[in-house]
């Protein structure tokens, strides 16, 4: 897994279908860097149905102002789906970290494509419909734009009860991955 | 008790109204007005909301507060000065082609919301201020301006329509029965939730003059030998149904109105807000 | 917090106490907040039958005291035309949020665009002047919605709020301003004799005091051409004169009414003139522009109406060529600025139609560097 930190700027695409709760885990990722006492925005683009169909959500994490809102140079992506992958591959020939889910997307190999069963391991602790903290723990432990306890403030204020348990499990869980995964993690 | 006028509602030296000679416009707001003056209603805690066309005009004729708004449209206007200050007394005065044509989403809406709101409406049959156009209460078969061979469509039940909407109070009149109709006006007044007063009114000058009734007598004979009170009407079987309508009080129950249903719940959101904090 | 919860959150500041709607995206937020907060603040918020009726109810309220808004998209926005007539002939205040959607007809319900800018300023039949705001950021969203009341209010007359899809659903670091810090104002009430009240005979100022119905100053108002008492006239020197004291009040306070920013404009040889999201796309390209060595600033308009005629104009000699990004076809602002500039002037279109949003690439290819 190869990765590039520039530690002022992040620019992050979650990619993957209507559903999966990727806006969510934009919006909690950029609440986490507000905390933290960073410059967000948050950015969304998906289709007419609540359910399918690509769903993208950009956040962009600075410490000046954020004039231009899209993402124009990512850091790091995430796609849940094939269809997703399919779109943003290519970035990984331009060394951009691609995190994928091998549940629903075919395998590919590269220096910056890394690929876990987010969905699997979701379905797998309990509930699959956390896939999105899920991966989100794993992608702020490889490059960490913000603390893993600043999300797990997040979660905790946005969740409660059983809900707030699972969601800090799964967290954990992603970060676990990386931290423990077959994999570890190399800076460029 | 000196006999109401309603007289201290009119406007000075408005009269002769504009109406036609016949009309059954002018005998609906002198009840309305009467009606008024036996409630008590102050100018300043009573609006009067009109539509468009021969009945739109009527608030040019008082003294209360009044809002005149688009065609078809005087329903939401009034939903929203009630909603927001439900002490007044919100009168909406419509043709038949506002309620029941142009505006019928928002008369079906009005009823089911059950807003607190009177509605008084003049059916003519046709549109008279445009030139005796078909509306959607032309009887099928009649004639209008622009249905020269017959109507092919059906009308328009408004009061049935009503009912089933969520009305809760309902009558009929026509200007044969002025007595009878300003107190059903007053009743509706009274009542909480949404009520409805349908006044069937000769048009002389259109739809009577297409229709073999070029006299307002003619019409007016018309609407007597056809209303029947309610329970007369409801013993009919459906073909003498036919060729009679039902007049006076036809529906009258007191579910809870708009602003009741939106207080309880208002309730339940400040408790819930403490519970949570 | 998100666009659209800022400009609802403005209404709330700015006293809004009543909010009827109808759901449609990508505007739905605002109803969905109004919803909670304003069972909760003693207002009342009701979803109508369709657009019509919301607009229609929101004046009605409006009437009755209430700073009163609504929120709808393009769709529902035509519906609400009509309408919003009797409020500019009636002189309600009343606020209404366009958070633009690309059309044509039901279009791509979710994509940004910017195609209603004439529909803002003429989309009512009839002959009248509305005003219309348009933010770029989520603090624009708040500050505007409580400037759009306060013009509402002040000038009685309806403001259209108009962001596109991507402000309005866009989050960035906000937090909303304590109560007092920013001015909001109330409209003016009248105050002499009850029985000498007319709604519609203007101060000096141009606006004429409003009263609310239910207090003592019983009065009319109405959709139909009326004299200074609010009933039917048909007389026409009073048509004249009502129709050109619709217009007079928003221009007698233009300089106050005209909002605009400017970044880096002073020897600024190449002006991007630009609103909503394509501010930001070209301030970045304006960055970049002045990182190769070129002279270029922004003109952001954030009142689109009435027109920032007199800035386009100033800037607008002073550059050798005007660059006006915007997401729609036919160039809505730029065919403004070109009746500003002249047919002489050098002025260059970047429009995006398919909605996608306009990047500062984009705006730089113009410049063909």
């Amino acid at each position: 897994m190869k990765i590039k930190n520039n530690e002022k700027r992040y620019e992050v695409i979650l990619a993957g279908s209507g559903g999966q709760g990727l806006v969510l885990s934009g919006i909690m990722l950029g609440e986490a860097a507000v905390l933290e006492g960073r410059v967000v925005v948050q950015t969304q683009s998906y289709g007419i149905a609540s359910r399918g169909g690509l769903s993208l959500a950009e956040v962009i994490i600075d410490r000046e102002e954020i004039v231009y809102q899209q993402v124009q140079t990512p850091d790091i992506i995430l796609t849940l789906t094939e269809e997703a992958l399919e779109k943003f591959a290519p970035y990984a020939d331009k060394g951009i970290a691609i995190f994928y889910d091998t549940t629903l997307a075919k395998v590919r190999t590269g220096e910056y494509l890394t690929g876990y069963p987010f969905t699997q391991i979701a379905s797998d602790l309990g509930n699959v419909g956390s896939v999105n903290i899920l991966s989100l723990g794993a992608m702020i432990t490889a490059l960490p734009m913000v603390k893993t306890e600043s999300l797990a403030q997040v979660i905790r204020k946005r969740f409660r009860g059983q809900a707030q348990e699972m969601n800090l499990a799964m967290l954990q869980a992603g970060a676990d991955l990386i931290r423990k995964g077959e994999r570890t993690w190399e800076p460029s | 008790m000196a006999h109401a006028t309603g007289t201290k509602y009119l406007k000075d030296g408005v009269l002769p109204h504009m109406w036609c000679s016949g009309c059954g416009i002018g005998v609906m707001l002198g009840a309305m007005l009467r009606a008024f003056e036996e409630l008590d209603y102050k100018r300043s805690d009573t609006v009067v909301v009109t539509g468009i066309g021969c009945t739109g005009k009527a608030d040019d004729y008082l003294v209360t507060n009044a809002l005149h708004t688009t065609h078809g449209r005087a329903l939401p206007y009034a939903t929203g000065i009630k909603a927001f200050n439900p002490s007044l007394h919100v009168v909406v005065l419509m043709g038949d082609g506002d309620s029941v044509t142009i505006g019928g989403n928002h008369f079906i809406h009005a009823a089911r919301r059950n807003i607190d709101l009177t509605a008084i409406v003049i059916n003519n049959f046709n549109y008279g201020m445009t030139g005796g156009q078909v509306s959607g209460t032309t009887p099928g078969g009649r004639f209008t301006s622009t249905t020269s061979w017959g109507n092919p469509e059906r009308d328009f039940d408004i009061c049935a329509l009503a009912e089933v909407a969520g009305a809760n109070y309902v009558a009929r009149e026509t200007p044969y029965h002025g007595w009878e109709l300003k107190e059903h006006i007053k009743e509706a007044l009274n009542k909480r939730g949404f009520s409805l007063v349908e006044v069937f009114s000769p048009c002389p000058t259109h739809f009577g003059k297409n229709n073999e009734m070029k006299q307002t007598r003619e019409m007016l004979d018309w609407f007597k030998m056809r209303g029947l009170p309610a329970d007369r009407y409801r013993k009919l079987d459906d073909e003498e149904k036919k060729n009679h309508f039902a007049i006076g009080k036809l529906v009258d129950r007191d579910n809870p109105d708009f602003t009741t249903r939106y207080e309880e719940i208002r309730e339940k959101a400040i408790r819930g807000s403490k519970e949570q904090a | 917090m998100q666009g659209n919860q800022a400009m609802s959150e403005g209404a709330i500041y700015a006293g809004a106490k009543f909010f009827a709607g109808y759901p449609i995206t990508p505007s739905s937020e605002i109803a969905e907040e109004c919803s909670k907060v304003m069972l909760k603040i003693g207002g009342i918020y009701m979803q109508m039958e369709d657009e019509i009726a919301s607009i229609a109810a929101v004046i009605g309220a409006s009437l009755a005291g209430a700073k009163a808004f609504t929120a709808t998209s393009g769709p529902g926005f035509s519906l609400m035309q009509e309408n919003l007539g009797l409020a500019v002939m009636g002189e309600v205040p009343c606020v209404v949020i366009d958070v633009q959607r690309r059309g044509p007809s039901t279009g791509l319900s979710t994509k940004p665009a910017q195609g209603d800018v004439m529909q803002l300023r003429w989309g009512r039949h009839g002959d009248q002047a509305v005003i219309a705001l348009c933010p770029a950021t989520v603090a624009e969203c708040f500050f505007m919605t409580v400037k759009a009341f306060n013009f509402a209010e002040k000038f009685r007359v309806p403001v259209i709020v108009a962001p596109d899809e991507i402000i309005g659903h866009m989050r960035e670091n906000f937090s909303p301003p304590a109560p007092g810090e920013v001015e909001v104002v109330d409209r003016k009430t009248p105050s002499g004799p009850p029985r000498e009240y007319l709604p519609f005979t203007a101060d000096p100022d141009g606006v004429a005091p409003l009263a609310s119905y239910g207090s003592d100053y019983v009065f009319h108002v109405s959709s139909s051409m009326h004299g200074p008492d609010g009933c039917s006239n048909n007389d026409p020197d009073n048509a004249a004169w009502r129709v050109a004291q619709l217009h007079r009040k928003i221009e007698m306070h233009r300089d106050e009414i005209v909002i605009c920013k400017t970044f880096s404009t002073e020897d600024a040889d190449i002006l991007l003139i630009a609103y909503g999201a394509t501010t930001r796309a070209s301030r970045a390209a304006a960055l970049e522009l002045r990182k190769r060595g070129v002279g270029a600033g922004v003109l952001q308009l954030i009142t689109l109406w009435p027109f920032a005629d007199k800035e386009v104009a100033m800037l607008g000699a002073r550059a050798k060529a005007v660059i006006v990004p915007e997401m729609n076809y036919g160039g809505q602002i730029a065919g403004e600025v070109q009746k500003v500039l002249g047919s002489g002037a050098d002025i260059r279109r970047v429009n995006s139609y398919n909605g996608e949003i306009i990047t500062p690439q984009d705006i730089l290819q113009v410049m063909k560097m």
